[in-house]
């Protein structure tokens, strides 16, 4: 029987750093072996450390979100290394370590589906200089010229007398040669890249051990729960402290620009004694937004002239030639990223000295709030990076690392801060809301000739780097629509930033996500005023897309498109390209006889061009549907009253497992130097794939998402 | 004084008898493999098993707890053997692995009642929430298990 009186529960482990005692679980991934410096492990370089036992430590300098980085990262090192890749295993990259020494980690942001493509060659590079490093240790060691020797599979061989040792046993000289002039392989060369590898992360992920930054426990650590103003732009006036400051547990509260935080011994009784504050709030004038009178507003925009994104041939001029003209208006709302782990930060403050334990899309700029915040040197802030409970984009803005160091500064130990779902969902960073309207004008032979195009969004980047707005254009808002692939001789794309006092963020495949349904849309739409069905129509104007096409082909064979559907059920069809990589899906969708909707099957084909793990990339895939899916379907934000009405899974509906449909998911590979992203791809398609089946079941156009607000019935 | 059996083990904690079986757990007793997801019973990341039935963890008080033996993620196997996490392995199935402890849970509790699942059988009972959209890999760790148990 133990006797646990007292919530301070200390682990029994504890490691000195920089001369603090922290007991703490660093997340360690594959083999099941803790980090310790105190082995004897040789670093060979800053990526990479071997121990004597033959263990293969890779650092990864992404976060561990679900994508997959904690394997396809690695993989790419142990290609290079002629690893044995049962012997590696993963740990996170010191942002700390990059801060000091230069940037050797190089960029640490998780974002924008870019792990491998922008990592690849130098994590290429890094496992080649090693491999090259353990040859020339070993002919040293053998008195041999080094171009005798070669690696293979964990050891270095002799050629001649065909002798070998373990890199285990010649790991610490390794780490005292150098090598210049190392050549990386070519995509013929690899043995692992492209391999189905199970990720290296999923055995502590099925029995509770792998910590998530809420799991992290150190001593002597304390919990606040935060309560913000109801509408975002509002302050906080007052709160009375002596209301709950006698409830059990409670130590402090912490007063904060837009909330106050409070202190308690558990999470629990911080909580609800936060609940039971009595607080004033400054709600000000955004206190009558309504979402419906914003959306209104961002339609009466597109009748005013945007600002010119593209501009080729005579697009007014041929569209007033035009025999037949089309016009249609989309709509999307605001969206929040509903992490399956409520955003929280754990944060001990020590003399010149910040520890910030967080799942964090990018520690580097983590670091530097914390920094900021606290008044420290970056040099002197840890950012203790762990398992990321779903990222999504959300992750990669630092407002609750802030927040906690703001609220450890004030209370002298270690606190975890963790909002509440209802919290996470209020405090903004969402996927921006926009309205998109198109104009095509044909030929009397149904010829696409002109092609006008005007969207209004809520940008991302006027907020945080307002000089990549350029003339009047955040480039986040028209992925997708400026570059948008269909061959039309004149066209006319403006934009126009809309933004209200609600905050937009990153939300997996940003401005894809909402433009590829409008313009998808619109294709089928297209199609239809041509008298083309919509395969033959995206075909004719993909002509000098050979990828497309090709992608297109094998989506219309691997889907039997056109094949003879059931009363009530379609099959519809998108192609975007984004992050690199172009995806095409149809889904088959539906109708009930009451109007109810199931999406039945999607199948995809994707182009990305090389994979390092197939395994993962499908899985990507299928998160992507599933994640698009659930937005489709049901993703909406209501402003009532500047207040966020959609605060929990009871009202911002989430995708089950019921709901999905049968994914089917093919790899229709171009190679050469592409290495397109695979994280966001797969969601943008989803939408407009749902919806142009939707319309040949119910003869209706689906113009704003979510489908959950249109009565659906059967032409 | 609460009195608690979880995963075979005896506890008296000094708590409020209204606060969720959740937040003892982790906070308490620092099992932090059941995980606070929504806190409404919505989600299901922190299903736990009482006497072999899956709850909410985050919407049962500890004190009702307290009659029952009470089974985390942390109690199901010390070595990753119970042939639901073994599936889950073969199956490559976490993403971010949040909401992962829950699911197992669910399926594990599911299993006990129901052998061999239909697809239905499990669309009926697998209600958790997957944000990274396992559920394909989730259903076929399932059918797995259900195999593996059945020649076992």
């Amino acid at each position: 029987m133990t006797r646990v009186t007292r919530r301070r529960f200390i682990q029994s482990s504890a490691t000195a750093a920089g001369g603090l005692m922290l007991a703490f679980h660093v997340p360690a991934f594959g083999k099941a072996k803790p980090f310790d410096a105190a082995t004897g492990g040789s670093e060979i370089n800053a990526w990479i450390l071997i121990d004597p036992d033959d263990t293969i430590t890779i650092r990864v300098a992404q976060s561990e979100m679900g994508e997959g980085v904690m394997t396809s990262l690695p993989m790419i090192v142990a290609d290079e290394l002629e690893a044995d890749f049962k012997n590696v295993r993963a740990e996170y990259a010191d942002a700390n370590r990059s801060v000091r020494e230069g940037g050797v980690y190089n960029r640490m942001l998780t974002g924008g589906s870019s792990a491998v493509r922008h990592s690849r060659p130098y994590l290429q590079q890094a496992g080649a200089e090693a491999r090259e490093r353990l040859v020339k240790a070993a002919a040293e060691r053998w008195n041999v010229a080094p171009a005798e020797c070669y690696a293979d599979y964990g050891k270095v061989y002799h050629r001649p007398t065909r002798r070998s040792i373990n890199y285990g046993a010649v790991a610490a000289d390794a780490a005292k040669v150098s090598v210049a002039g190392v050549k990386i392989k070519s995509p013929r060369d690899f043995d692992l890249i492209g391999l189905p590898t199970p990720r290296l992360d999923v055995p502590e992920k099925v029995d509770g051990s792998a910590v998530f930054g809420m799991d992290v426990r150190l001593p002597g650590m304390v919990y606040a729960a935060v309560v913000h103003c109801p509408v975002l732009s509002g302050t906080l006036r007052g709160f009375r402290f002596n209301a709950v400051r006698d409830k059990p547990g409670v130590i402090a509260a912490v007063r904060l620009e837009r909330g106050v935080a409070i202190v308690a011994e558990t999470f629990w009784q911080a909580k609800t004694a936060a609940e039971a504050l009595p607080i004033e709030w400054d709600i000000g004038e955004d206190g009558r937004a309504f979402s419906d009178s914003m959306q209104r507003d961002f339609v009466a925009a597109l009748d005013k002239e945007g600002a010119l994104v593209d501009n080729q041939g005579k697009a007014a001029e041929t569209m007033d030639l035009a025999d037949k003209v089309i016009e249609s208006q989309y709509v999307v709302p605001y969206l929040s990223h509903a992490c399956m782990e409520p955003l929280n930060c754990t944060v001990q403050v020590s003399p010149g000295r910040i520890d910030v334990w967080a799942g964090v899309q990018d520690p580097l700029s983590a670091l530097k709030a914390a920094a900021e915040t606290a008044g420290v040197a970056p040099e002197n802030v840890y950012v203790h990076n762990c398992f990321l409970g779903g990222g999504f984009g959300r992750r990669s803005h630092p407002d609750y690392v802030r927040e906690a160091v703001q609220v450890a500064m004030e209370v002298g130990q270690p606190v975890q801060m963790i909002w509440t779902r209802e919290e996470d969902s209020r405090q903004g960073q969402y996927r921006p809301m926009a309205a998109i309207r198109f104009k095509a004008g044909f030929d009397i032979s149904k010829n696409l000739i002109a092609y006008t195009n005007h969207s209004v969004t809520h940008s991302i980047l006027s907020g945080i780097n307002p000089d990549a707005v350029k003339n009047g254009v955040d480039p986040t808002s028209v992925e997708g629509l400026s570059n948008m692939p269909y061959r039309v001789a004149n066209k006319r794309i403006t934009h126009t930033i809309k933004n209200t006092y609600l905050s937009a963020w990153f939300w997996r495949s940003v401005g894809s996500s909402q433009n590829a349904f409008a313009l998808e849309c619109f294709v089928d739409e297209m199609a239809t005023a041509a008298g083309m069905d919509p395969l033959h129509f995206r075909k004719r104007y993909l002509a000098d897309r050979p990828e497309m096409l090709n992608v297109l082909d094998q989506l219309a064979q691997k889907s039997g498109w056109g094949k003879r559907m059931a009363y009530g059920s379609a099959q519809g069809m998108a192609i975007h390209e984004c992050f690199g990589t172009i995806c095409a899906q149809v889904a088959e969708v539906t109708v009930t006889e009451k109007g109810g909707l199931t999406v039945d099957r999607i199948v995809s084909v994707v182009d990305c061009g090389n994979l390092v793990n197939p395994m993962t990339a499908e899985e990507q895939i299928e998160s992507g549907i599933v994640f698009g899916l659930t937005a489709a379907l049901y993703g909406k934000l209501t402003i009532e009253n500047g207040r966020v009405l959609e605060t929990n899974f009871d009202t911002y509906r989430m995708l089950t497992m019921a709901e999905t449909p049968v994914i089917e998911t093919h790899f229709a590979l171009s190679g050469g130097d592409k290495w397109g992203g695979i994280g966001e791809p797969g969601t943008p398609p989803v939408a407009p794939a749902v919806c142009n089946a939707l319309y040949r079941i119910t003869g209706r156009r689906i113009r704003s998402l979510p489908i959950k607000d249109y009565y659906l019935s059967r032409a | 004084m609460i009195r608690l059996r979880i995963n075979g083990q005896d506890h008296e904690l000094d708590v409020d008898p209204a606060t969720p079986l959740l937040w003892v757990l982790r906070d308490n007793l620092n099992l932090t493999g059941t995980k606070y997801g929504c806190g409404i019973g919505q989600c299901g990341a922190c299903t736990v098993h009482l006497n072999g039935q899956p709850v909410r963890a985050c919407s049962t008080p500890v004190s009702q707890a307290s009659s029952f033996e009470v089974v985390t993620i942390e109690g199901l196997s010390k070595d990753r053997s119970h042939p639901v996490q073994q599936a889950w392995i073969a199956e490559d199935v976490p993403q971010c692995g949040y909401c992962q402890s829950g699911q197992i849970m669910a399926a594990v509790s599911l299993l006990k009642r129901n052998a061999r699942p239909s697809d239905a059988d499990i669309d009926a009972a697998m209600t958790n929430i997957c944000r990274c959209g396992t559920y394909t890999r989730i259903r076929a760790a399932i059918h797995k298990a259900a195999a593996m148990m059945g020649d076992a």
